[in-house]
């Protein structure tokens, strides 16, 4: 059988020495709830399975030119990422318990936190937590425990499935959520100091928002302050090599989705939800959190630590029920932002701005495609662009010409069924930005 | 060692990025960007490397040694499903594609996996229907939970508390709770299983449902689980699985079968995907059929001419609880390692995950106090002697003893109902020699414990750091290097 | 040694009584099980307590405690001192280690609470 390492001669000195048979093992499980009939396949050989999964993995449309984005990026992941990832003391570890077994991990996720910090200019991280949309969800139900209040206020130029996603989580629970409306790519301030009160926890806002514009918090995070309510602000890592940061905002808890830091798209997973914040909110965070601290000998020492806001101690009254994270994933992201270092990661979101501006031009160019948003001209690597026709009909055309041309807006948004959400990384060459631009002039 | 931080050298890099056909001309208002470069260490690829490698080595994984961890399961992770999952066709898949006019059909491959994992976990469980967005365990029991509740909403039921057993996960009591529960505690009988008479007790029509693992945190069968399940049922209660000790049944019995309503399927636990140091996982959930309705959108359906589809129009769903469709490489994994398995393989897994932890719970029976004298499933619960607690002989020290025997210490202090409790869950990927030279080691241990203490106090002395103090690290909090 | 002249709770808090004053804390037996206390989450002036519920919460590294009120009454004051050395309460918990100083409401529970001698008894039953 395959993974299993005893012999049939072992299995049976082993139930020799016990003194049971493999039936009397089970004998606990009353006869009639024991599985009659098993209906599986017969197992395959590694080879079978390989061939098989390559048959499967074909059907799949991976040679599309992508100008697909919507949170979710297709960018260039150096190799030594999957070297260092792929190591097996890494990957087969579970949850550092034990330190003195796990300093590789623990030290890790250290760094990782720090580099958190740095590049969100918050104080504090957790060690992850599923993607960016559960990232959102927990900083929300942090706030209300921060607050002790219970009404919500976000806009929606908040990526729309973390909105659906925060509301699927609230259905059960009394929880006030009041959505605004976005004004010409903006996050509404008058609608949301309409909404905000002293019942208010936490304004939810987005930067660049769903749409690719680039906002500044400052005056949300001020106005939200005043009233006791703290500002929570997801945001794109990459653009964080060049834009401002929350933490400068005045942001209290920043989340987002840390995938394009050096993960593979995968179908949507596993991706990095990641969460940091001010100082003195961090027992009320959830999540693990890596602590630094000195053994017997003196030595510089890495553990989990602030463990009582936790599931397994505190069971009801935890500040979450997370116990798996995406420990691996924020390694990931780790090895991703050292490879790119100060420098790199400033040059990377540089890149994907200026290609972005590039398309942007090159495409509005094209007759009868204007421009979404009249007076915000400020987006960062996503743009939307009014077409003279259905944008889901367009981008249907051009599958057919090989590229994934965007994303629909009417999906999510009313009114917008000519409007179609474009990404442009740094991988896109302006080559391939030429011949899109043509492929798009073409079924025009 | 040396943060990474310490490492760093002006001017030094690893990677350029510069496309020398478009200009470079940030063409934002200045107002909009930071003031000064993230600051992050300036280091060579090879300095990179030379420092994870280094951490690595300070590590111990599945791949370097016995890792009897109890409620974890840490099976051995095929290799062959890392490659497959780094198949380009799967790897390079952007997962807005099939919310595209037609672009389900750009992603057949991926949806079939979906779809057959689906139908796999159904016939392991005996489920009527998946969802496979949950991603991780705990995650599973809040859907599950919010599953649950839309069920007692639908009805028209006023339900408020969930009831757990004492001796369940953390997670479990953390799940309900943040679902909006009030969360009961069921106490264990003297056999370590669920006191029925207690449950009958707590059982009223505000009851929502119960929590369950089974075999329960001590490796123990509750032979009327059925019984308790009815009983929930009773109350229009639902009863829910928590999955973590599936790799005790496996093959032989279906959680279905005993009448739970909810399951979820830790996959990095029974289905051999890795535990990254702590994540990602997948825990999808499986229900009844009456509670199909209420999965999270979506779910992908096979249509009448073979193809594969998801549907969104899910009126009743609780509604997105993921951005997409889970973790879907490690879904991948899990559907890797079933497929080669098969019907026979997996009936094996549980049989000598059951087998090997009664021959480690038999070889330590006269060394350590059995938790329950009685033969376990997949994991088996021991604790110190008395005379060993009168030597000032813990569960900490003994685990730290291992480790300089080459062992990863079983889980210590859980579960909370079992004072001084040692853990220990071998899997059926380990073999005969390493149990021994584990038995070996716990004996050896036991042995210094009566004579030597004081050495055992001393452990462990192979490792890079010692018996950090963790109550500094609470109170002097260094969590980042700024 | 468990002091005379305190009252105690099942739940090892005890408290002074003086005039209208309570000073609560928990007790020797409680900060043991906990351990080395690393943090000690304090109520606010002005809270409102209620015999039997719990208003605040002292952590180890490894463990946390709930701290349940054994009068009816509201926070006069805190002891911020712990904000800084939380050990107080391991090294003097009768002491320096209060928790907080709360003005009676209602005295009839007072009956209730257990004194030295029978708070040792019920510690011996443990």
């Amino acid at each position: 059988m395959p993974f299993i390492s005893n012999t049939e001669q072992q299995r049976k000195q082993m139930l020799d020495e016990i003194g049971l048979s493999m039936e009397q093992l089970f004998g606990d499980i009353p006869p009639e709830l024991m599985c009659k009939d098993f209906n599986l396949p017969a197992g395959m050989t590694e080879q079978r399975v390989r061939e098989h999964l390559s048959e499967i993995a074909a059907k799949n449309s991976i040679n599309l030119t992508l100008f697909l984005g919507g949170g979710f990026y297709d960018h260039f992941i150096p190799a030594a990422v999957y070297s260092m990832i792929s190591r097996s003391e890494f990957y087969t570890a579970y949850t550092p318990y034990q330190p003195e077994l796990s300093q590789g991990t623990l030290q890790a996720i250290y760094e990782y936190q720090s580099v958190m910090c740095r590049l969100t200019d918050m104080e504090v991280s957790n060690a992850s937590l599923y993607d960016g949309g559960t990232a959102m969800y927990e900083a929300m139900m942090m706030a209300l425990r921060i607050t002790g209040r219970n009404k919500v206020i976000i806009d929606d130029s908040v990526n729309p499935i973390y909105r659906v996603m925060i509301h699927s989580y609230t259905k059960n629970l009394s929880i006030e959520l009041d959505q605004t409306h976005c004004i010409d790519g903006h996050a509404n301030r008058r609608q949301i100091y309409e909404y905000l009160d002293d019942k208010t926890a936490a304004i939810i806002v987005q930067n660049p928002n769903f749409f690719g514009c680039i906002d500044d918090f400052t005056d949300l995070a001020e106005a939200a302050h005043k009233k006791g309510a703290l500002l929570i602000v997801s945001c794109y890592p990459i653009s964080l090599g060049i834009l401002k940061t929350p933490g400068a905002m005045g942001a209290d808890i920043v989340t987002g989705e840390g995938q394009s830091l050096g993960m593979p798209m995968s179908f949507g997973g596993p991706y990095l939800g990641f969460m940091t914040s001010r100082k003195q909110f961090v027992r009320q965070m959830p999540g693990r959190i890596v602590g630094q601290t000195k053994d017997r000998l003196g030595r510089r020492s890495f553990v989990l630590t602030l463990q009582p806001r936790e599931q397994h101690i505190r069971r009801d009254k935890a500040t979450s029920n997370i116990c798996s994270n995406e420990a691996l994933c924020a390694m990931t992201a780790l090895v991703y932002l050292l490879l790119k270092g100060k420098q790199g990661l400033k040059e990377t979101a540089q890149l994907c701005a200026d290609k972005a501006s590039y398309a942007f031009e090159r495409l509005r160019a094209i007759p009868n495609v204007r421009p979404h948003f009249k007076t915000n001209k400020w987006f960062y690597n996503e743009f939307v662009l009014d077409l003279p026709i259905d944008a889901a009909d367009a981008i249907a055309g051009l599958v057919e010409k090989g590229f994934a041309a965007g994303f629909p807006l009417s999906r999510y948004y009313d009114g917008m069924d000519k409007s179609i959400l474009i990404c442009v990384t740094e991988k896109r060459t302006k080559q391939q930005i030429g011949m899109f631009a043509e492929a798009l002039e073409s079924i025009l | 060692m040396k943060l990474v931080f310490e490492k760093s050298v002006p001017g030094r890099r690893a990677i350029e990025m510069v496309d020398s056909q478009l200009p470079s001309s940030i063409n934002i208002s200045p107002e909009l960007l930071r003031d000064e470069l993230a600051d992050l260490p300036e280091l060579s690829e090879l300095d990179v490397v030379r420092h994870f490698t280094a951490l690595s080595r300070m590590n111990f994984g599945v791949d370097t040694n016995f890792y009897p961890l109890g409620s974890c399961t840490m099976k051995y992770n095929p290799k062959v499903c890392e490659r497959i999952a780094s198949y380009p066709g799967f790897a390079h898949l952007h997962p807005l594609l099939p919310q595209l006019r037609m672009g389900g059909m750009l992603t057949q491959g991926a949806l079939r996996i979906l779809y057959e994992m689906d139908v796999l976990l159904r016939e392991i469980t005996g489920m009527a229907g998946f969802t496979m967005q949950p991603m991780a365990g705990a995650h599973g029991e809040l859907t599950g939970i919010m599953i649950m509740a839309a069920y007692h909403r639908d009805k028209g039921n006023k339900k408020t508390t969930v009831l757990v057993p004492d001796s369940s996960h953390g997670t479990n009591p953390a799940s309900a709770a943040i679902a909006g529960y009030k969360v009961v505690s069921v106490p264990s009988n003297e056999e370590g299983i669920m006191d029925i008479d207690e449950l009958k007790k707590l059982l009223n029509d505000e009851v929502a449902g119960l929590m369950l693992t089974c075999p329960n945190t001590l490796g123990l069968f509750n032979p009327h689980i059925k019984e308790i399940c009815d009983l929930v049922h009773s109350v229009d209660g639902l009863t829910y699985y928590d999955g973590a000790n599936l790799n005790a049944l496996v093959g032989k019995a279906r959680p279905g079968d005993f009448g739970f309503d909810i399951v979820h399927v830790n996959l990095h636990k029974t289905f051999a995907t890795p535990h990254g140091g702590g994540g990602p996982g997948a825990g999808p959930v499986g229900v009844t059929k009456k509670l199909t309705q209420y999965l999270p959108v979506s779910i992908v359906e096979k249509r009448d001419d073979g193809t594969y589809a998801l549907v969104y129009d899910r009126p009743k769903s609780i509604g997105y609880i993921a951005p997409f469709y889970g973790n879907f490489a490690v879904i991948l994994k899990a559907y890797v390692y079933i497929l080669m398995l098969g019907k026979e393989g997996l009936r094996h897994v549980s049989e000598n995950a059951v087998l090997n932890a009664n021959y480690v719970r038999v070889k330590l029976r006269d060394y350590y106090k059995p938790a329950v004298d009685k033969k376990c499933m997949h994991e088996c619960v021991v604790t110190p002697t008395k005379k060993m607690l009168d030597n000032n002989v813990h569960a900490f020290c003994i685990a730290k003893a291992l480790i300089d025997k080459g062992f990863h210490p079983p889980t210590i202090y859980f579960p909370t109902i079992v004072k001084e409790a040692m853990m220990i869950e071998p899997t059926e990927t380990e073999s005969k020699e390493t149990l021994d030279a584990f038995i070996e080691a716990m004996i050896e241990i036991a042995g210094l414990a009566v004579t030597d203490s004081e050495k055992l106090k001393q452990a462990p002395i192979t490792t890079p750091v010692c018996r950090p103090d963790e109550t500094a690290a609470a109170k002097n909090l260094d969590i980042a290097c700024l | 040694m468990v002091p005379e002249g305190l009252y105690y709770t099942k739940e090892h808090e005890w408290t002074k009584v003086a005039g209208d004053t309570a000073t609560i804390g928990i007790t020797d037996h409680a900060q043991e099980q906990l351990g080395e206390i690393t943090f000690a989450d304090l109520p606010a002036v002005g809270d409102k307590l209620s015999a039997g519920t719990e208003f605040a919460s002292v952590e180890s590294s490894k463990a946390a405690s709930d701290v349940y009120s054994p009068i009816a009454g509201e926070v006069v004051e805190v002891n911020s001192a712990l904000d800084a050395k939380p050990e107080l309460i391991n090294d003097d918990c009768y002491g320096q280690g209060w928790i907080c100083k709360a003005r009676i409401t209602d005295k009839s529970g007072l009956d209730k609470l257990m004194d030295a001698k029978k708070y040792e008894d019920y510690l011996k039953g443990l």
